[in-house]
């Protein structure tokens, strides 16, 4: 593969077709092209409208619990003996995740625009719950695509989805996971076009969702930024968060893209091992190709074919992952990695044991990708964790896995 | 745009000469299985079909129902390939060298084949045109532009939500025929109004002189009749899936007389076409 050039800054894309290098653009039906070009018109000029900011930052602060704190993970620090570790508490948010990050500046972009009706996909069921949240608050029908297999591993989140409202569609097309629940919620806009905003929980989809869900998710890393300085008085010197599609990951890294002294490492899901092929690896084990209205890395076949993705965690369980990561990728900017199934689980206990915090499987991926590196780092290396969600959500996995009944 | 006259322009002429519209059929590659696919393939210009749409399948086609869903999985399922979907078309050109042939179906399996090998391949196989759900005007560097330049016709939806400033571009780069998807959403659902379609038709006539063929949610011979008096061609896609879905048997591939049902029911829904008393032409001929 052709190395794209070094650009002067990292933070500049995508460019106007909504593309990072290669990567993104706008593979959409026709049906939907005149939406995201309106999309993209309405985020244009809310970005640009003072009102819209002031409003958003009154949500972040006063709904969702903003600023989220950068904690200093003191006992996992000293079991692993090397490196500093800071956890990011995403999974203080009201609705226990990262996710509600991005639903607030689309309910009011949707607002804005004037529609009645929203539309999500769900995997692990935190962005239908953080979705469902935001449409109750602003009285807005709801309706949320989750597939069958999902909605089994994830009952807790389906309940809660129908106490704030939101009508659950189980989707039973493919492996009945994140996928095929996308793909049945953009079989929904198509026929709803006029009534309907989809809003998309990752940073995936067709130009500018890649773009507006990361601008929505930077919020992580400007506040690490911030508290960082205040903590240490510098900036950290690693990054680490887990990638599925990829928006708790973009959301830390973006705002340290051209800090050069900061590296940064997004952990896949390895599920079974890269080498059993169930995984959901995109960018470590996949190849190019075009799906979701973007050109990124998928797990696909030699036809072209798109293979089931496994992990142990509903949100990470994605053959694709965010355009920008694979562009993030090909540069040699940000470092992809995978942690198995198995050390997820592990990791997940020590977080529980060692900081009375029980991480979501999702976030647990990260901090066993730090089990691997912290201890070899020196003391005053600074590691911050995005603990992106909260586990509550994964305890009947959790104990299916371990063998425990409950 | 001047290109020299193909299968799709050539039938349209023929068309017009005898004073009605194309009865187009949708049928996806491989479903239920390779062999009786093509045996069903082979038989529609026999049962009245004047321009054959075939169903590249793809597991994720997010602009297609239940039906077409079903049938791709199927079609993967028995083992169905682009490759192969390729050598149908390559053998069908065997017995049959006027039908045109336009592939249907979603980016992804091209790009994995590569755009320059597929486009290669399918000229080589007798391929007349393309239409790929997901590449929209804004995309048409991807394939569109390569494709037309090998002389493959690429053929756009354009949809209720086109709207006249988009039309332009919509059709800028458009050959063989305009595809009018009469209802915004997916593939199987509720029919257009006769009045919509004809009011669309207009508009796109002052923008272009392609033919416009009108698809999603016809099912019936008198839809298609109905269709046929205000367009220049109807598609019937789900219906016919679906009936291929009635005759599987219990291995997974069509029962005794199946490949003859499904045919008779397409010569059913063609003759659509053919009714006596239909106005068309004073539409169609330009």
């Amino acid at each position: 593969m052709n190395k794209p050039e070094r650009p002067n800054s990292y933070r500049s894309l995508p460019d106007a077709d909504g593309h990072f290098g290669l990567f993104g653009g706008r593979y959409v039906a026709e049906t939907l092209m005149p939406l995201i070009l309106d999309l993209e018109k309405a985020y244009r000029e809310a970005k640009a409208d003072p009102a819209f900011k002031a409003q958003m930052d009154d949500l972040m602060k006063n709904f969702v619990g903003r600023p989220s704190p950068l904690y200093f993970a003191e006992r996992l620090t000293g079991h692993f003996g090397g490196a500093k570790i800071y956890l990011k508490r995403e999974e203080l948010n009201h609705t226990g995740a990262h996710k509600i990050n991005n639903c607030i500046g689309q309910i009011l972009l949707a607002q804005r625009m004037g529609k009645k009706r929203i539309i999500a996909e769900t995997g692990a069921g935190q962005h239908g719950v953080a979705t469902a949240t935001v449409a109750a608050r602003f009285g807005l029908e709801c309706v949320i695509f989750m597939g069958e297999t999902d909605i089994e591993r994830q009952k807790p989140n389906v309940f809660r989805m129908n106490l704030l409202g939101a009508r659950v569609v189980p989707v039973q097309s493919g492996a009945r996971t994140l996928k095929d629940a996308m793909n049945e919620a953009l079989r929904d806009w198509v026929t709803n076009v006029d009534s309907t905003y989809y809003l998309i929980g990752t940073v995936a989809g067709p130009h500018p969702y890649p773009e507006l869900v990361r601008d929505f998710q930077s919020v992580i890393g400007i506040e690490t930024r911030e508290q960082m300085l205040a903590a240490e008085g510098r900036l950290p010197d690693t990054l680490v968060a887990c990638v599925g599609g990829g928006s708790n990951a973009i959301g830390l890294f973006h705002p340290f893209l051209d800090d050069e002294s900061v590296a940064m490492t997004a952990v896949e899901a390895a599920g079974r091992g890269i080498e059993t092929g169930q995984h959901a690896a995109s960018i470590s084990a996949g190849s190019l190709g075009v799906l979701h209205g973007n050109r990124t890395y998928l797990l696909q076949d030699d036809d072209g074919q798109i293979t089931e993705a496994h992990s142990i965690s509903a949100g990470l369980d994605y053959p694709g992952v965010g355009p920008e990561h694979g562009y993030l990728n090909d540069v040699g900017r940000v470092q992809y990695v995978s942690a198995t199934d198995r050390e997820a689980l592990d990791a997940f206990q020590l977080c529980c044991q060692l900081e009375g915090i029980i991480p979501a499987l999702e976030s647990s991926h990260a901090l066993a990708h730090v089990a691997k590196v912290a201890p070899a780092l020196p003391r005053d290396h600074l590691i911050v964790v995005n603990l992106s969600g909260r586990g509550d959500k994964d305890i009947f996995t959790v104990a299916d896995a371990l063998g425990a009944k409950i | 745009m001047t290109t020299t006259p193909g299968r799709i322009e050539r039938r349209f002429a023929e068309l017009r000469a005898e004073g009605r519209a194309a009865f187009v059929s949708f049928i996806t590659a491989g479903d239920p299985n390779l062999e009786q696919s093509e045996a069903i393939l082979a038989g529609l210009p026999g049962a009245g079909v004047d321009i054959i749409e075939l169903g590249m399948p793809f597991t994720d086609p997010m602009a297609d129902g239940p039906a077409i869903q079903a049938a791709g999985l199927r079609a993967l399922a028995s083992g169905q390939t682009l490759r192969k979907t390729l050598g149908m078309v390559e053998r069908f050109r065997g017995t049959d060298n006027d039908t045109p042939i336009v592939l249907m179906g979603y980016y992804n399996p091209i790009y994995k084949y590569g755009v320059d090998a597929f486009l290669s391949d399918a000229v080589q196989a007798g391929v007349d045109g393309l239409i790929v759900v997901d590449l929209p005007a804004e995309e048409d560097a991807e394939l569109c532009e390569p494709a037309v330049a090998a002389g493959i016709r690429f053929i756009r939806l354009l949809t209720p939500t086109t709207d006249d400033k988009r039309l332009e571009r919509v059709i800028a780069n458009c050959s063989g025929f305009l595809y009018y998807v009469s209802v915004t959403g997916i593939t199987g659902a509720a029919q257009g109004a006769q009045d919509a379609v004809g009011a669309a038709r207009k508009r796109f006539a002052a923008k272009s002189d392609l033919p416009v063929v009108v698809g999603f949610g016809i099912r019936t011979a008198d839809a298609v009749a109905e269709i046929a008096a205000v367009a220049d061609g109807a598609v019937v896609g789900s219906a016919i899936v679906d009936r291929i879905a009635k005759n599987l048997g219990p291995s997974g591939g069509l029962t005794d007389g199946g490949v003859r049902d499904v045919l008779g029911f397409v010569a059913d829904l063609a003759s659509g076409v053919r009714r006596a008393e239909q106005p068309l032409a004073a539409g169609g001929a330009r």
